[in-house]
């Protein structure tokens, strides 16, 4: 039965007390509830969608991340910028629980999505990253599967069934729509992953994140790899997803940050500087470091 | 001086050219279908094949793979995966030693931890003491094809949600399982032609058997037994022998090449 499917079970539609129920019973293991989406409608009341909270994160003893507060809302993009070694992509990859795959490395204070702690008592880092997705600096298809496999690739570790072929293909049509390749890869789903060009592999990635509907996608300077063209057209389908989802990107280029988020974080040396909508930050920064980074008088 | 290298390059294939063709031109005469369907015939008569020894050298790679290639693919994700623990140095530089070890002393000691307690030579023996010579080359090939797949590709992985064991499995085992299949069958072609280790185990056997608990002929051991007689009809019997060996080890190769041919053709490799 087509309504079955987990993935059905996050779906962007307003749900009903049966789908709530039927998803607590096909998800046991998930522990926490995705709120009801905010809708454009609802957009002059933002919500709190990702919260840190006195969030530290270590590299053995060293902290890259230091006591970072900072509310990330829902249905906007939020940049995060600072010269490299900041530990903006520390921080990063903190929200889905990536931080804590390198050995040595650990996580203090807490992360909140939708109210839920991420780092709580048996909330596993798996059912984290199924909610949360992340998409990286270099396009990872996975080369031994071919473009429409890829896509569906975040599909196959749900909880419960795996969806049939042809909702797949449904699902693996809408995701590359959203992420702008469809035209360009509908004729060829079924080959390698590896032979479009790079820009096109990062839209793939973009895809692949889209297709188990998270509620939240994670940018790890997702053009720093790309030339102008592709920059640009990730730089629109950024914009484009934030009615859907909440986005959290990291970027060394301030261009890119004033053009796409809605608010913007500047860090220094592991601590969180000053945060503020994105216009506000550029034009009118409180902080002198803050105003010394985008000036460009250093970093 | 570049045109040394050129000479060294050429020198480096004679050998093998040589002894291919050497050979073809040996051997060839005595290859036909009775030398795959028959047994040897006694001295004196004409004819006769290697039927036991061509099925009993497939049933010692048999073995030989169930207990080499599990084995070493499993330490080599292990390797791959922790490497820099020093556990895992530690059983790196064992495994090195294993690889070292001569066959000879590999046949002695599965004499004494087999052959000894049943009390007779087995294939299963001889099967396992090829097995244990395949462990480090297939543990080594394994580590080095798994270290190259891209960490970015792991961490792709298990930001989709993917548990850590099937990441290993489905993205970086399978990522690397061209180059894996390569090693193991570099493996299991050293392995095919061994002789050292099967004089005491498999030891050879004159007549018909599959048994594995039973000993078994084995092509390299037929070729040694005819290689060493007076006898020329032997003598050319053994060339054939060699040929067909290497026939084998080419076909498995080409075999399991397209097995795990990428389905995208050269874009993946």
């Amino acid at each position: 039965m087509l309504n079955e499917s987990p993935v059905d079970s996050l779906s962007l539609q307003p749900e009903s007390v049966d789908d709530a129920a039927r998803r607590a019973a096909v998800v046991p293991r998930l522990l926490f509830q995705p709120a009801a989406r905010a809708t454009r409608a609802a957009e002059s009341v933002a919500t709190v969608c990702l919260a840190a909270q006195r969030l530290s994160a270590f590299f053995g003893d060293i902290a890259a991340v230091r006591d970072v507060d900072l509310s990330m809302e829902t249905c906007r993009v939020t940049a995060i910028i600072g010269p490299s070694g900041c530990g903006k992509s520390t921080l990063l990859r903190s929200f889905n629980r990536m931080h804590e795959t390198v050995s040595g490395a650990r996580v203090t204070g807490s992360v909140l999505l939708d109210g839920i702690p991420i780092y709580g008592d048996g909330t596993s880092a798996i059912a984290v990253r199924r909610h949360i997705g992340m998409v990286f600096q270099r396009p990872t298809p996975f080369p031994t599967m071919s473009i429409r496999d890829n896509v569906a690739a975040g599909l196959r570790v749900r909880e419960g069934k795996m969806p049939s072929r042809r909702d797949t293909d449904d699902i693996v049509e809408d995701a590359l729509q959203r992420a702008g390749l469809w035209a360009e890869v509908k004729d060829r789903l079924r080959t390698s992953a590896v032979a479009i060009s790079g820009g096109q592999q990062q839209r793939l990635c973009i895809a692949r994140a889209l297709a188990t509907k998270p509620r939240v996608l994670l940018l790890d300077e997702p053009t720093a790899s790309l030339d102008p063209a592709s920059t640009q057209k990730v730089e629109e389908l950024v914009y484009d997803l934030r009615s859907t989802m909440t986005i959290v990107m990291v970027t060394h280029n301030m261009q890119q940050a004033a053009r796409v988020s809605d608010r913007t974080a500047f860090m220094l040396n592991g601590s969180l500087i000053e945060v503020a909508p994105t216009n506000a930050l550029f034009t009118t920064p409180q902080d002198a470091r803050t105003e010394a980074y985008i000036t460009g008088r250093f970093g | 001086m570049v045109s040394l290298t050129y000479i060294a390059a050429a020198l480096a294939t004679l050998p093998l050219i040589f002894i291919l063709v050497h050979l073809v031109r040996a051997g060839a005469a005595s290859i036909n279908p009775a030398f795959f369907m028959q047994m040897p015939k006694p001295v004196g008569e004409s004819g006769g094949g290697m039927a036991n020894a061509i099925v009993g050298t497939l049933i010692l790679i048999s073995i030989a793979a169930t207990v080499g290639l599990p084995i070493g693919i499993g330490a080599g994700l292990y390797l791959a995966e922790h490497k820099g623990k020093r556990l895992a140095n530690t059983v790196r530089f064992l495994s090195d030693v294993l690889n070292g070890l001569p066959s000879i002393v590999m046949g002695i000691f599965a004499w004494q931890f087999l052959v000894r307690p049943a009390g007779h030579f087995s294939a299963l023996a001889g099967g396992i003491a090829l097995g244990v010579m395949m462990i480090p080359l297939v543990t080594r090939t394994t580590e080095e094809m798994i270290r190259i797949v891209p960490n970015s590709l792991r961490e792709a992985a298990l930001a989709l949600g993917y548990q850590r064991w099937r990441t290993s499995l489905s993205i970086i085992l399978r990522t690397a399982l061209p180059g894996i299949v390569t090693g193991a069958l570099v493996a299991v072609a050293r392995v095919a032609g061994e002789t050292a280790p099967l004089l005491f185990t498999a030891f050879g056997n004159q007549f018909w058997s599959a048994a594995i608990q039973r000993p078994i002929a084995a092509l390299p051991l037929q070729i040694f037994t005819y290689a060493i007689s007076p006898y020329d009809a032997w003598h050319s019997q053994a060339w054939a022998g060699a040929l067909v060996l290497i026939g084998i080890v080419l076909v498995i190769s080409i075999a399991a090449r397209l097995a795990t041919r990428s389905r995208f053709g050269s874009a993946v490799d």
